[in-house]
């Protein structure tokens, strides 16, 4: 990935992610987040990884934020009211996991060129329903038993 | 050099979203920061698997988004359900199944 191509996107991933825990407008959270996520979807792109970057337009950015936002309009309240709730001890603790994070970034090996060619999808579909096709069909029953799971929780209770 | 980069930039969405979980109050403001967190792991995931030409990278980020999105919409309905029940979008008056 080129530098001119992170360093266009990289500021446009923090703001997106600021902006979702900063607004106190829900919905403008949720449009953040949707940047975010496109703004990933980009950086996908330029780690060679089409395929990953459509799947996650489509389902995260698409359905997730569908969702949410369908929340958000069924919910009587969409501001957050208030201020933080503990926000020192939070900061310090995200700042913490942030330093050790990265300071474990030093025992990585990063020499060598990137290798990339994660390809056009092809392979990653092949192995998908080959080697992992075990793994595959049980997400499909845990997308399937979500969908009822949600269901189920979330009907009302209808009393006679 | 790139690859060290990526990751930083990951590891510091992902302190964002962690700040949002812990910080902010309103139920689907957790939901949406942790949605943050999630997609900082799948960043550093495929960035790792770029460097070193993994395509196990690719389907551990496909299978993270399948079960990000069967998590969202669990989540979601126990936050609907939460909300019409106990009449509160706060995560302070949700602490009944605290000890």
């Amino acid at each position: 990935m080129s530098d001119v191509a992170f360093w266009i996107l990289a500021p446009l991933l923090v703001a997106g992610a600021l902006g979702v825990i900063l607004s106190r407008n829900l919905y403008h959270s949720a449009y953040c987040l949707a940047g975010v996520l496109v703004t990933t979807a980009l950086f996908y792109l330029a780690l060679t990884a089409p395929l990953v970057a459509a799947v996650q337009i489509l389902l995260y950015t698409g359905g997730v934020l569908t969702l949410v936002v369908y929340a958000l309009v069924i919910t009587a309240s969409s501001e957050d009211a208030g201020r933080w709730r503990r926000p020192v001890p939070a900061a310090v603790l995200a700042l913490l996991v942030f330093v050790v994070l990265a300071g474990m970034l030093r025992g990585l090996d990063a020499s060598g060129d990137p290798l990339g060619g994660l390809d056009d999808g092809a392979a990653a579909g092949a192995a998908l329903f080959s080697r992992y096709l075990v793994p595959f069909e049980l997400l499909s029953l845990l997308l399937l038993g979500a969908i009822f799971g949600a269901l189920a929780i979330a009907r009302r209770e209808e009393r006679s | 050099m790139t690859l060290e980069r990526l990751l930083v930039l990951a590891f510091l969405v992902f302190s964002i979203g962690l700040f949002g979980v812990l910080a902010r109050r309103h139920v689907i403001a957790v939901l949406l920061s942790l949605e943050l967190m999630f997609n900082s792991v799948n960043l550093a995931i495929l960035a790792l698997a770029w460097h070193h030409g993994w395509l196990e990278g690719v389907i551990l980020v496909l299978f993270g988004i399948a079960i990000t999105v069967a998590e969202v919409a669990v989540g979601l309905s126990l936050f609907l359900l939460a909300e019409r029940v106990r009449d509160t979008v706060n995560v302070d008056d949700l602490s009944r199944l605290k000890g």
